[in-house]
């Protein structure tokens, strides 16, 4: 793709208010409800699966792709759609579930997570599924990946916008703070990052396993804005994401404190369902809580 | 003596013909751009060459970002760093990733010389060569080096390149046509045959004329793509010579000699000899010292022909 193809093939900006570009009136909050019914229905029927971490960012991603990105679920690889890049590969139920009530796919093919030969793979994988921008599971390497992206779009000169949710236990990772550094040397005010600060990882909580904190300090040292809202308030993710665009020569980043295993009461704040599926009645009690 | 031509060299002036060429041509690089040779595609096309620092993790992401994007990314570091410092990074964000990423790698082999072990990659290729979809090119000299690099800028899928710190002889003719896959037989011959790359090409050669004098015709072939790998042209050496020895400037576990000999194994099994690196890293020296040091040399050849030979049936 050249330059110039892009423009021709994307046209103007007033094609991309053309039906097709993704637009949704429903009630947030009864679609929050219904993404994280998807996602434990899918992960107990898989028997296995990581709900705690696919639970806290229910909002972040929702908001994203009801409110914020541009993107056409019937054209999954427009030029011009916004870029979403989850680097904690293991949040997939998520992904999944949001881009099954878009439409890229059906809804009825979340019951196949992590069966033989699903395009529901574990982690997530670029080349099987429409809408998932970047094969993850091994974490820490989303926001490179991210970086790249945003670099093509400026070299392209298309004005799309990549976001890229991280976890907090990734930052545990050095790769994410060579991109913390790179993302601001480039001036890549194209990305923001959000981060799912649910304060667990899987062994127990951040605190104890390797610090994070000052985290916002720290992205603030590396030349980033930073955002800092609670991840569950629909209205303040909504303005730090608003407002995230029109930063300027620096990349943004939405520290957003959630609650790890959010709407279910005996997955949230417990790191023992970082990476385990409800069993038959823990299902039928968490769906109960989510109707 | 031929000429010694630098193959690094010739890497970046051709980056930036590609460059000239193809606006989606981009180039990363980790602080080596001087010793990668980079540094010429930087100073033309400023705009498209990003240098990320000492990160090469996240080197390899952002040229999965920008591939993913359209782009035809070359990133450039050592190939002890790259693949063996972002491994992980190659498997997901590139090789599973189904991403048109191109690694080209320098500084292989203990020819590097006086850095030492640290700085000389002996393993870079049974690591790449374990990746699924990993296409894989050793060249031998600068006239085949130019020719790598334009044919895997065409070529749609991930590559690596491994580049020597040292200059070379040309050993192929001006005409030389390198395809992706396609083995060159440098030498006609009957009694065995040397399958080598990169470095030992030469020494392969110059064996090869030294063993002609004592009445042993042997055959040699530049096997330049160690993946996707010319079984064809290894089967054929198999039936027509009777005796194989592979020759690199890389571990014996894992490399070309491996290679080789499992489809040897399958297809026609015949006696081998391995010229390669047993099992121990390397050290500081002059790279012809260190040649000598690990058995890499041409009279190392002539030994393994001669061994070889005496197995033949």
């Amino acid at each position: 793709m050249t330059p110039s193809d892009s423009k021709n093939s994307s046209g103007t900006s007033a094609d991309n208010l053309k039906a097709g570009v993704f637009s949704s009136n429903e009630d947030l909050e009864k679609v929050a409800r219904r993404l994280r019914r998807h996602i434990v229905t899918m992960i107990g029927r898989a028997g296995s699966g990581h709900p705690g971490g696919s639970l806290s960012a229910v909002e972040i991603t929702m908001m994203l792709f009801w409110k914020i990105l541009r993107h056409k679920p019937s054209d999954p690889q427009w030029q011009d759609r916004d870029r979403f890049i989850l680097s904690k590969g293991h949040a997939a139920p998520l992904l999944y579930s949001v881009l099954a009530e878009c439409g890229y796919f059906p809804v009825s093919e979340l019951t196949t997570l992590r069966q033989i030969d699903s395009r529901l793979q574990g982690h997530t994988d670029r080349t099987i599924i429409p809408g998932v921008e970047m094969s993850a599971g091994s974490l820490g390497q989303g926001l490179s990946f991210a970086i790249g992206v945003a670099l093509a779009g400026r070299l392209n000169a298309q004005d799309y916008r990549v976001y890229a949710l991280l976890g907090d236990g990734e930052c545990d990772e050095g790769q994410t703070w060579e991109a913390t550094m790179a993302a601001a040397h480039f001036k890549l005010d194209n990305l923001t990052a959000i981060v799912d600060n649910n304060g667990l990882q899987l062994s127990g909580r951040n605190s104890d396993i390797m610090s994070l904190e000052p985290l916002n300090d720290k992205f603030a040292a590396f030349g980033w804005h930073v955002f800092d809202v609670d991840g569950h308030n629909l209205t303040q993710l909504l303005n730090a994401l608003e407002k995230a665009k029109k930063v300027r020569e620096q990349p943004a980043v939405i520290i957003a404190h959630t609650v790890k295993g959010k709407g279910v009461s005996f997955m949230e704040n417990n790191a023992d369902f970082h990476g385990k599926a409800p069993d038959a009645e823990q299902l039928e009690i968490a769906l109960k809580e989510l109707a | 003596m031929a000429e010694e031509v630098s193959l690094r060299d010739t890497y970046g002036k051709t980056l930036v013909e590609l460059g000239k060429k193809n606006p989606d041509i981009v180039v990363l690089d980790a602080d080596l751009r001087p010793s990668t040779m980079t540094r010429y595609f930087a100073q033309e096309f400023p705009e498209r060459f990003f240098d990320v620092g000492i990160a090469e993790q996240n080197m390899i992401g952002i040229a999965s970002g920008l591939a993913a994007s359209g782009k035809i990314p070359f990133a450039s570091t050592f190939a002890v760093f790259a693949p063996g410092r972002c491994f992980d990074q190659i498997r997901i964000s590139v090789a599973q990733a189904g991403l048109n990423v191109k690694i080209v790698s320098t500084h292989a082999g203990v020819t590097v010389g006086e850095d030492g072990a640290s700085h000389q990659a002996l393993e870079d290729l049974a690591l790449i060569c374990s990746l699924p979809g990993f296409t894989v090119i050793v060249p031998a000299d600068a006239i085949e080096t130019a020719q790598v690099i334009e044919a895997v800028a065409k070529h749609v899928g991930p590559c690596y390149v491994r580049l020597p710190r040292a200059k070379l002889p040309n050993i192929n003719a001006d005409g030389y046509r390198f395809s992706i896959g396609k083995a060159v037989t440098l030498r006609p011959g009957k009694d065995a045959t040397v399958i080598a790359i990169g470095v030992l090409v030469g020494q392969a050669l110059e064996a090869a004329g030294e063993l002609a004098e004592e009445g042993i015709d042997c055959r040699v072939v530049n096997m330049s793509t160690l993946k996707p790998i010319d079984e064809a042209a290894i089967v054929k050496a198999a039936k027509e010579t009777g005796a194989i020895v592979t020759a690199e400037e890389h571990q014996e576990h894992g490399g070309l000699g491996s290679i080789v000999a499992r489809i040897i194994a399958k297809h026609h099994p015949v006696p081998m000899e391995f010229v390669a690196v047993k099992d121990v890293f390397g050290m500081s020296g002059k790279p012809n010292e260190l040649l000598k040091k690990y058995g890499l040399t041409a009279k190392d050849i002539i030994k393994a022909v001669r061994e070889v030979l005496k197995r033949k049936g």
